[in-house]
């Protein structure tokens, strides 16, 4: 192989290009960047626990929407006995009006962008 | 084959047994669906079994006829955020006034009463009993419910306006356009429409449940509307009805209309 050392040489100084960014976000600690979804409510719990809220809010909006709309039946138990409304501006927004701050933070990250916004109005915020 | 005397009796004697078993389960059962319909809705909802409307026109042409009232209108559309874009294309309606010779052309002939041909009449969905609009719907958005009321899931409107063809009375309207920036003052407890969805009267079904009237009926100053439960014997609406001559727009389609309008 004719300048073997050359481009062996090449190659690593390639490589480290391609993959900075990477070795800069494990340097800067920026590696486990998460989103911060800002909770402002002054309640303590959610509608259902916290994890699972994360992973199953827009399971539980689709049934909340089905039960309102195609059912009649507005009344959501809750597993530890509270009753909630079951409605999206009224109930989920009422308790997370910083729409910004919250719902988009982990949609903007996760790149999902829930579409119910053309009809649900949403939560007015101080800028 | 053959059944001999005595299987036949054993055969028809556990077929009347069965009969009778389900009639006692079904009743269980439907007696349970009532009480848990009214359980799981809010507390103070309005609960019915076929909601209906009366117009009482004579009140309502009336007050049209001296002022222009649109009072009906104004409040149904604001409360539940109803585009206005300014031309008659686009239009989107919920509630609004037809002449009498539109409203009801099976009735209307040269020799009509005076004062009838033009008088506005004041028209809506029907809620019809047989509803063409749900049953050409191709993804069931819209449907009917229990208590009559001919329900839109928006969520599944894929905007193919079957439903507007079927509808005889032309209830439905089609957002041709984006509505938002057309409604004057948005309303957050209601949602809006988005481009592509078909809308219309929907009873204020939202509001039944918070035990509120329809929109359309309280802001009637004259009491022109009147909204109730037919099944309920003891109702207004069936005191009315049973007391004057009511008629409805194009009975001789089958839909079953129930609105009905004391001329
Ligand atoms: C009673 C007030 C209240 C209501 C109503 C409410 N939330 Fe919450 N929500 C909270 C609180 C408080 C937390 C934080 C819980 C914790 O820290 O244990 C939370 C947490 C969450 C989380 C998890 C956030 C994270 O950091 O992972 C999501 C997602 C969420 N809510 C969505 C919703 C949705 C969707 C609705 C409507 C169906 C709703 N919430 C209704 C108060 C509420
Ligand atoms: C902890 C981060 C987080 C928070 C906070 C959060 N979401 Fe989400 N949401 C997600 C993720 C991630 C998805 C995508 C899930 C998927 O596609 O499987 C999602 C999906 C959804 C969807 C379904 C979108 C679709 O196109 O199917 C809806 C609706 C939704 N979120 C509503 C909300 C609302 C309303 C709030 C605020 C009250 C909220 N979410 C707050 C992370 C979050
Ligand atoms: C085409 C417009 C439209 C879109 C898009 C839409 N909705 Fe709705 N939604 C409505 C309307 C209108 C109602 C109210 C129906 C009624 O009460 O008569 C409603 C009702 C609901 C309800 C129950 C009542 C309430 O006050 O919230 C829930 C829950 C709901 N929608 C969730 C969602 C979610 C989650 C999304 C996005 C994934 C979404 N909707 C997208 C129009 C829409």
């Amino acid at each position: 192989m004719y300048d073997g050392g050359k481009i062996v040489a090449g190659l690593v100084v390639f490589l480290a290009v391609v993959t900075s960014p990477i070795w800069y976000n494990v340097v800067a600690g920026k590696a486990e960047y998460r989103p911060d979804p800002k909770i402002v409510s002054q309640e303590k719990q959610c509608v259902a626990p916290k994890a699972w809220m994360t992973a199953m809010h827009m399971t539980l909006l689709n049934s909340w929407r089905d039960s309102v709309v195609r059912e009649d039946n507005r009344v959501y138990v809750a597993a530890n006995g509270k009753t909630y409304n079951m409605s999206l501006s009224k109930t989920c927004m009422q308790c997370h009006p910083n729409k910004s701050e919250f719902c988009d933070r982990c949609h903007n990250y996760a790149s999902v962008n829930p579409y119910c916004w053309d009809c649900h109005v949403e939560p007015k915020e101080k800028k | 084959m053959g059944v001999n005397r005595r299987d036949f009796l054993k055969i028809t004697g556990l077929g009347a047994l069965a009969g009778a078993g389900s009639k006692v389960a079904a009743d269980l059962v439907f007696k349970d669906q009532a009480e848990a319909r009214e359980a799981r809705s809010n507390k103070g909802a309005f609960v019915g079994k076929r909601w209906a409307m009366v117009v009482d026109t004579k009140k309502c042409i009336e007050k049209v006829e001296k002022d222009g009232c649109r009072d009906c209108a104004i409040a149904c559309h604001t409360v539940h955020n109803v585009p206005d874009f300014g031309n008659p294309k686009d239009e989107i309606k919920w509630i609004w006034q037809e002449p009498y010779e539109h409203a009801f052309p099976n009735q209307h002939h040269p020799y009509t009463a005076e004062g009838l041909e033009g008088a506005p009449f004041v028209v809506f969905c029907n809620h019809c009993d047989n509803p063409p609009c749900v049953r050409v719907c191709p993804t069931k958005a819209t449907f009917k419910r229990e208590d009559g009321i001919v329900m839109m899931d928006f969520h599944r409107c894929i905007g193919c306006r079957f439903c507007m063809a079927a509808c005889p009375y032309g209830s439905r309207s089609f957002n041709w356009r984006n509505p938002r920036p057309f409604i004057q003052n948005i309303q957050e407890n209601f949602p809006t429409r988005m481009r592509g969805v078909v809308e219309k009267c929907l009873f204020c079904e939202e509001r039944l449940a918070e035990g509120l009237s329809p929109a359309c009926v309280e802001a009637c100053k004259v009491k022109a509307l009147i909204f109730g439960d037919l099944e309920d014997p003891d109702s207004e609406v069936r005191e009315i009805l049973h007391t004057h001559r009511s008629i409805q727009r194009k009975p001789g389609l089958g839909t079953m209309p129930q609105i009905y309008y004391i001329v």
